[in-house]
């Protein structure tokens, strides 16, 4: 047992610090405000550094990358907070084609998607389904050697900067909802796909996806008809790899140092010398430390060949759990002073705490809610009864 | 990296999980719990397979493993909260032998012949440690006076002062005690033994969640209410989920703890005292759940989970209070506070 980062993996953080040092700009940071965490710049640049494709599996024709490598190329995107949510796509997408698409798929989608050039979004989730995916009731049809599909879907963040979303349908309503289903990989230029802003509480936004008699060629079919729960069970796989999300509260909590080292008390005395704000800046630092545990020990498993499912889970709920408590920890430190935002040219650091905490609350639903992760270690990781309660 | 055991590793945590669970079943723990928290007989088997000085190097007389390979002995003496002062006695060990003890001292204590412990808080002005773990029964007790690492020889009071978790705790008189070290090594070579018994006993408290947990989980699917096994209540499920998620991240923080104190790390001390604090919060937090889940039960005295209840809290403890372990790590971490 040996939790030392191996030497080769240490050299790799050095290259991915200074890739970021020179590639990722505040001004990219300050622009994920309008709500799309995402830049092209950045996600060109890595991809040309061969990063995207590197970070999927070898066994499909991608990169593989070591997933010790992988982690830390994802730890320290988090903790330079670079903007990159369409990467994590992107590498989902590609593996996904390149294991259950066809021709069509794989020689024009997957290398667009592999060099930068085009983006994806996922199209899972509807406006009556979110939690029990497999209840998706937007529809397609076959209609000779074509597809017809309509129906909605919420939540399909960056449709209005992708290119493809990756559509997951109702193709046969009359057997039971995990049969039923079949993914398309639709361009989102297509004639009939409407796109409608979702915004959110925190910086972020979504959409709303609409699709009236979009018609579709087979070329476009992922996976076989009424398999689409196989190709879901690949995505999650898949996202298990690329999905960081481990490390959102180092920028808070330097954030609430920097503010308890400058910040004045009306006796005059520091923050920093409370002992009340030292107890949750070390509980919090803690936690992080929690979190880079779980992240290691994933990463290792994975690049041992041994599929990891349940430890995935429990890295994502810690990790967010504790994120949302931390933020509200901060927030509370700076009093009246931790509300004011990034237009208040008094704002600590822009608003840093203040944008986070109202950012938190989505990890814990976003890629799987709290509870359903809960379900998930409690039946496969104690082993108890399934509950319907 | 590897994140898993060794199968060396495995084999290990085989043999001694196999040793602890015949040896040191919740009987035996009751049966020491109506003496000074110590069963003797458990000890001499520990001794013959050589657990005692199983980290302390050949050429003081030990068995020459890794500070790892202990822990996974640690982590399945957790399990059974084993009544004997293996942490203690393990860590004092490679202490007097690197802090040039004397030769006979140090091979009597790494064979197990003699039980040694270390006393974590300060030496009154009258040279007495209040409370030393393993006081009870140690032979040897090392400590901290001022700046010299001091060790005691004395025969053992025998009688551990009543407390909550049944520890082997006693107030042990120091004041005769020899000065192994001075100075800068002394600090250094006390920094180092305080980082091992917090890395180790995280890995116990690891151990003890991970025992309390699969006895929650067995008893919450064999009990019945409202037709239904109790375990598959979804409040139910979500709070065992929790406890065993937070005990899990426990457990890798632990072992990432050893491995960075056995390699002499930078951030040995730091991860150590981290992986201690959380343990113990997790630890507790998942022996309150199962107490909880087995309802009246799990109050009586009869049910074992009681036992973990008051070790979990009970083994932070025995270094002070957990307040002053996060304020010297926010001294390391942040400064120290502004007078
Ligand atoms: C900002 C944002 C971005 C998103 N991006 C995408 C995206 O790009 N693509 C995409 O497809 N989706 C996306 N999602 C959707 C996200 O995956 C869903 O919101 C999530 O899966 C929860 O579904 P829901 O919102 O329908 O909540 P529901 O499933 O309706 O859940 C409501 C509540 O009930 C609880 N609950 C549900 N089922 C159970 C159960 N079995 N046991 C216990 N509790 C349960 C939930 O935990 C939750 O607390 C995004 C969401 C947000 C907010």
């Amino acid at each position: 047992m040996d939790f030392t980062m191996p030497a080769r993996a240490e050299d790799f953080r050095a290259e991915v610090q200074q890739f970021l040092a020179e590639h990722l700009t505040g001004e990219m940071i300050a622009a994920t405000r309008d709500g799309t965490i995402h830049s092209p710049a950045l996600h060109r640049a890595i991809a040309d550094r061969g990063w995207l494709s590197g970070a999927v599996p070898a066994e499909l024709g991608g990169g593989g990358m070591d997933p010790v490598d992988l982690c830390v190329l994802l730890e320290e995107l988090q903790l330079h907070q670079a903007p990159a949510d369409a990467l994590g796509v992107a590498v989902v997408a590609v593996s996904m084609i390149l294991e259950h698409g066809r021709d069509h798929l794989r020689s024009t989608v997957a290398p667009r998607l592999m060099s930068g050039e085009a983006l994806a979004c996922l199209g899972y989730s509807e406006p009556e389904s979110g939690s029990d995916v497999a209840a998706a009731r937007t529809r397609a049809v076959r209609d000779g050697d074509r597809w017809v599909i309509n129906g909605s879907k919420m939540w399909t963040t960056l449709a209005h900067v992708a290119d493809y979303v990756l559509l997951l349908t109702r193709t046969d309503p009359d057997v039971p909802k995990h049969r039923g289903l079949t993914f398309f990989v639709v361009p989102l230029d297509t004639a009939g796909i409407e796109i409608q802003a979702v915004e959110t509480m925190g910086n972020e936004r979504s959409n709303a996806t609409f699709y009236d008699d979009v018609v579709l060629g087979d070329e476009w079919r992922l996976g076989e008809v009424n398999d689409g729960w196989t190709v879901m069970k690949t995505a999650l796989k898949y996202e298990r790899g690329i999905a960081g999300g481990q490390f959102p509260s180092p920028p808070v909590i330097e954030a609430a140092v920097d503010w308890a080292r400058r910040a004045r008390r009306a006796d005059g005395s520091r923050p920093i010398d409370d002992d009340e704000v030292r107890h949750k800046l070390m509980r919090a630092m803690i936690d992080v430390e929690v979190c880079r545990s779980f992240a290691y020990h994933t990463a290792a498993l994975a690049s041992e060949g041994a599929m990891f499912g349940v430890e995935g889970s429990m890295t994502k709920l810690f990790a967010s759990e504790s994120y949302k408590k931390h933020c509200a920890w901060f927030l509370d430190m700076m009093g009246a002073e931790g509300l004011l935002t990034h237009d208040d040219p008094g704002a600590h650091m822009d608003g840093l705490i203040e944008e986070h905490f109202r950012h938190a609350p989505v990890t814990a639903i976003y890629g799987g809610t709290s509870e359903i992760n809960r379900n998930l270690v409690a039946e496969g990781w104690l082993g108890l009864p399934r509950s319907r309660s | 990296m590897r994140t898993r055991y060794s199968e060396d590793q495995q084999a290990v945590a085989e043999a001694f999980g196999d040793l602890f669970a015949r040896e040191a079943t919740p009987e035996t723990v009751r049966a020491a719990e109506a003496g000074c928290g110590f069963d003797p007989g458990l000890w001499r088997k520990l001794v013959a397979a050589g657990a005692p000085g199983m980290a302390v190097p050949v050429t003081d007389g030990g068995g020459g493993a890794s500070l790892v390979d202990l822990a996974v002995v640690v982590h399945e003496w957790g399990r059974r909260i084993a009544p004997v002062p293996l942490v203690e006695h393990a860590v004092c060990a490679r202490l007097l032998g690197s802090a040039g003890a004397q030769r006979e001292l140090v091979t009597a204590v790494s064979s197990g012949e003699l039980i040694a412990t270390l006393a974590p808080g300060p030496v009154g002005p009258d040279g007495t440690a209040r409370l030393v773990p393993a006081g009870a029964v140690a032979d040897v007790v090392a400590a901290k006076h001022g700046d010299n690492v001091v060790v005691a020889r004395a025969r053992p009071p025998g009688a551990a002062r009543p407390n909550t978790a049944d520890l082997p705790l006693a107030d042990r008189d120091l004041s005769d005690a020899e000065t192994l070290a001075s100075g800068a090594a002394a600090a250094g070579a006390w920094d180092r033994a305080l980082a091992e018994w917090k890395a180790l006993m995280a890995v116990a408290y690891a151990g003890l969640a991970g025992e309390v947990l699969a006895m929650g989980v067995a008893y919450t699917k064999q009990r019945h209410q409202f037709g239904v096994p109790v375990g598959s209540f979804q409040a139910v499920q979500h709070g065992l989920a929790d406890a065993s998620t937070r005990s899990e991240g426990a457990r890798l923080l632990a072992f990432r703890a050893v491995c960075a104190v056995d390699a002499g790390r930078a951030d040995g001390a730091r991860l150590a005292s981290m992986a201690l604090l959380f343990g113990a919060e997790s630890g507790r937090f998942a022996t309150d759940r199962v107490l909880q889940y087995h309802g009246g039960y799990g109050y009586s005295a009869e049910y074992d989970v009681q036992l973990y209840y008051r070790r979990a809290a009970g083994w932070l403890l025995q270094l002070g209070e957990p307040a002053a372990e996060v304020a010297r790590l926010a001294d390391a971490d942040l400064g120290p506070k502004a007078a």
